[in-house]
Formats: structure tokens, sequence, C-alpha cells
């Protein structure tokens, strides 16, 4: 139960924050991704400040034998750099490149009721069901 | 579209960057939505599909009440259905193949130094300008 508020809370936390610092909005994204062009540096910044208390938390989470209110940490330990993980971030590349929006802001934009996130975000979930029904799993 | 006061990208960081804090003190877990996405959907193995339900539950409410709050203008979409569509699939294949997006790889992935997150986010961050490099200067989309 209290796991369960606190996801709750985080996800209001992570959707609170796409919102203040505009990264719902597709052109926002792309023009920071526009290096060539009229270039935004809001991303960066969204990046940099989200940084902060993410990596004090992870210096912090060394000197815990567990989480405060789960049984343990569920961090992936695997340091294998394959074609799965470069050849997944460059296909997830091209397709932010594509639209401007990643898994959370897309589901964030959902709630302004804009037709273009809906169809994104169905492509989307039919993007990770292909993966899980084609791909075997990772050896 | 409107120049972005810094505060604003800076604050909304911080509010990502305290879920992701929170989550892994509290519950142990990374805050990688397209992880939580396919776990919510039953589309990945492990433990956490409820909780991952509820942030995505929350991510909904958090966004919802900051757009009426703030008042935040539309987004603004310049992608066509067919990219919309093709963009749509490969984030969440690209995603899934390659375990991660900009929060798991980027907001948590870089904090803890994994090697494998700071690859990732190289990577997906080169291959997304090339993209919008090629889309907008060389195709003129």
């Amino acid at each position: 139960m209290p796991t369960m508020l606190v996801a709750l809370a985080c996800g209001v936390l992570f959707g609170a924050g796409l919102v203040v610092s505009d990264m719902v909005n597709p052109a926002r994204v792309l023009a920071f991704l526009d290096v060539a062009g009229d270039w935004d540096p809001s991303l960066a910044l969204v990046m940099a400040a989200a940084l902060i208390p993410s990596a004090i938390a992870y210096r912090l989470r060394r000197h815990m034998p567990a989480p405060l209110m789960a049984e343990r940490f569920l961090i992936p330990d695997s340091a294998v750099i394959d074609r799965r993980l470069l050849g997944g971030a460059a296909i997830f590349g091209v397709g932010w490149g594509l639209v401007g929006l990643c898994p959370g802001p897309a589901i964030a934009a959902l709630v302004t009721g804009a037709w273009q996130a809906v169809i994104f975000v169905l492509a989307m979930l039919a993007g990770m069901a292909l993966y899980r029904y084609l791909m075997p799993s990772p050896s | 579209m409107a120049t972005l006061h810094p505060l604003y990208p800076l604050a909304g960081g911080l509010l990502i960057g305290l879920s992701a804090a929170v989550y892994l003190l509290f519950n142990g877990r990374i805050a990688g939505i397209s992880g939580q996405l396919a776990l919510a959907a039953g589309w990945m193995a492990g433990s956490g599909r409820a909780l991952a339900v509820l942030f995505v539950l929350g991510l909904l409410v958090g966004a919802a009440a900051s757009m009426a709050w703030l008042a935040t203008p539309a987004p603004q979409f310049t992608a066509s259905i067919p990219l919309l569509l093709a963009g749509g699939v490969l984030v969440g294949f690209g995603t899934r193949l390659g375990s991660g997006c900009t929060s798991g790889h980027g907001v948590c992935g870089i904090a803890r130094l994994s090697r494998r997150s700071i690859l990732a986010t190289i990577v997906f961050m080169a291959v997304a300008v090339l993209t919008v490099y090629v889309m907008r200067h060389v195709l003129g989309v």
C-alpha cells in the first residue's frame, strides 16, 4: 500500500515536471534537436536539473541496505553493451526525431486531447507489443 | 512557439528528478517510463505491475493538473499522420529493444553512472539530432 502511494505520487511529480518544462510540446523538443536551426536549449536544462536530485539519490542509495518502503532495490546490474542496446537506442532516436515525443511526454500529451498524441501513443503501444511478441527474450 | 523562460525547464527538470529520486529511495525502482508502460501493459517480465499502472495514472493526473494550473497552450505538432505512426512504432519498439528511454537511461542511468545508459543516451540523442537534421534541412519535411 505505501509503495502504491509512492508510485502514484512519483507519477504525479513526473507528469507535472513534463508539463512545467514544456517537454510535452513536440515543437519545443524538436527545436532542441534541431541544432542547425532555431535552437532551443530547454531540453538540456531539463536534463541537467533532473540529474541533480537523481544523482544525489543514486549516491545515497549506496549507503542503504534496502529502500525505505520496499523489500529491495530493483536496479538492473547488466553491464553488457550489445547490438540490442545500441540498435534499440538508434531506433528510438529515429522515432523521437520524427515527431519530437518520447514515452513520458507522449502519455502526458494525451491529457490535452490532441489527436496527434492519441495516434502516436497507439502506435507506440503497437511498437512495444511488436517487440514483446516478435523478439526472443534477451539471453 | 514562444520562448520559454529558463525557470520552467529548470523547475520541471527538478520535479522529474525528484520523482526519480523518490521512486528509487522509497520503492527501490528506476523511474523509466518506457519500462513502466511495458510493465503496466503486461509486456515486460518482473514484479510491480500494479505500481507501474499507478505511476502512469499519476503521470496523467500530474500532467492534467499542471496544464490546468498553468493554462499551458496546446502542444504544437508538425508531424503528418504517417510520421506519427512511424515515429510511434519506432519509439515503442526501440525503447523496448534498448531497455530504456530519456527517463530510464537519461535521468536515472546517467545519474548512477551506468556505462550502458551513458552510451545509449549518446546514441539516441545523436540519432535524433541527425534525424531532425535530415528531415528539416535535407528533405525539407
